[in-house]
């Protein structure tokens, strides 16, 4: 047609370059996100893919209803207590490669909310790979958080982005039947760990990608 | 100024059906508010729906006037007409050592999550309620959030700050 015609036509046949590379080229160049608007931020977030900002010149346009198909998280606005444990296994359910962006003051450190209901970042539930401030911050800052993450990816390797192990991969429950607060097995677990470690952390079940970031 | 003398009318006709029933009213700006001992609610609330057509309950809240007072805590019943539209408040004192109050989900079934929310926020607790759980905050939660005396933000080590 175009332009694969006159790419093709001057390689060669067979190119030679890093496994990573390729890899971090092709993850960066799609990130998808898992819809997870949770206040106004959510406002921007939405009118980052519309037309006027067009997030799909970055390849991260496309929004998904499912966990099972989103490599980044965009946690657009203020998490409630209620609603950290149900965030955390919408995290667990996503896939390796998987990335964070804390959208706004209040995914970032609670905000204006310092009160009992609002959990004060969103990073003492799941690990955050980017940070965004402002209240609400503007669609073009969320353009620029993407591009950061995708600088990120291209410094990775596919080596640490291995999925994660079957201790770690999650039971389905039968929708409407959640366990918000009885918590699984696994988050029992979790609690006993959390608590060898001496950290506050009620809600967080450390996934290999963070156990090597904090080790 | 609004006219509130149909509503004292209902004052009228409540005391001649129990002068029990009615231990203060209080009209102020069209409004009339009634306080009601607590054992008399829900048979005040069954006349008002069944014989004077007070068939919405509008609201039912809560409020907390602070650990030093006695009674502390008031539950307040916001009552809609919507044959004669008119509106009426009861009031029910509560002491803090027994925040005890009959349910009124016999009379409106609206009054079920209403009455949940109120127990979930002030620790008020409604006798025969079918269902009394925490309905907004987390069921592991300590303590109630909207009491005067609880701190901003939490007891630990539930707060996370």
């Amino acid at each position: 047609m175009g332009l694969e015609n006159a790419i093709f036509d001057s390689l060669p046949d067979v190119v030679t370059v890093k496994l990573d590379a390729v890899v971090n080229w092709a993850r960066k160049s799609s990130l998808w996100p898992a819809t997870f608007g949770l206040a106004c931020c959510a406002i921007e977030m939405m009118n980052s893919v519309s037309a006027r900002n067009d997030l799909s010149r970055f390849g991260a346009e496309t929004f998904r209803a499912s966990p099972r198909q989103a490599d980044v998280m965009i946690v657009s606005g203020r998490v409630s207590r209620k609603m950290a444990p149900v965030l955390r296994r919408i995290y667990d359910q996503m896939p390796e490669p998987k990335w964070v962006i804390s959208m706004g003051a209040c995914a970032t450190s609670g905000g204006v909310f310092d009160n009992y209901a609002i959990v004060q970042g969103v990073d003492k539930i799941v690990p955050v790979d980017v940070y965004i401030p402002g209240c609400p911050p503007r669609p073009e800052m969320l353009i620029h958080a993407i591009m950061m993450l995708q600088e990120k990816v291209m410094n990775e390797s596919v080596k640490d982005r291995l999925d994660t192990f079957e201790a770690e991969s999650r039971q389905s429950f039968v929708p409407g039947t959640l366990p918000v607060t009885e918590g699984t097995a696994l988050e029992r677990e979790t609690e006993i760990e959390v608590a060898d470690r001496q950290t506050s952390r009620p809600y967080t079940v450390p996934s290999r990608h963070e156990k090597r970031r904090s080790s | 100024m609004a006219e509130s003398t149909i509503l004292l009318e209902y004052v009228e006709k409540l005391k001649a059906e129990n002068a029990g029933w009615i231990t203060d009213f209080k009209d102020a700006r069209g409004e009339v508010t009634i306080t009601v001992p607590r054992q008399a609610i829900v048979d005040v609330c069954w006349v008002l729906k069944t014989k004077y057509d007070f068939n919405m309950l509008a609201d039912l809240c809560g409020a907390d006037k602070g650990p030093e007072d006695d009674p502390r805590f008031e539950v307040n019943y916001h009552l809609f007409s919507t044959k004669h539209y008119n509106r009426l408040r009861l009031k029910v004192l509560l002491s803090e050592d027994e925040p005890n109050v009959l349910s009124v989900v016999s009379v409106w079934k609206t009054a079920n999550w209403h009455e949940r929310e109120t127990y979930d926020l002030f620790g008020i607790i409604f006798d025969n309620h079918p269902d009394l759980r925490r309905i907004l905050l987390p069921s592991d939660f300590d303590g109630h959030a909207l009491r005067k005396d609880y701190p901003l933000r939490g007891y630990e080590p539930y707060s996370l700050s």
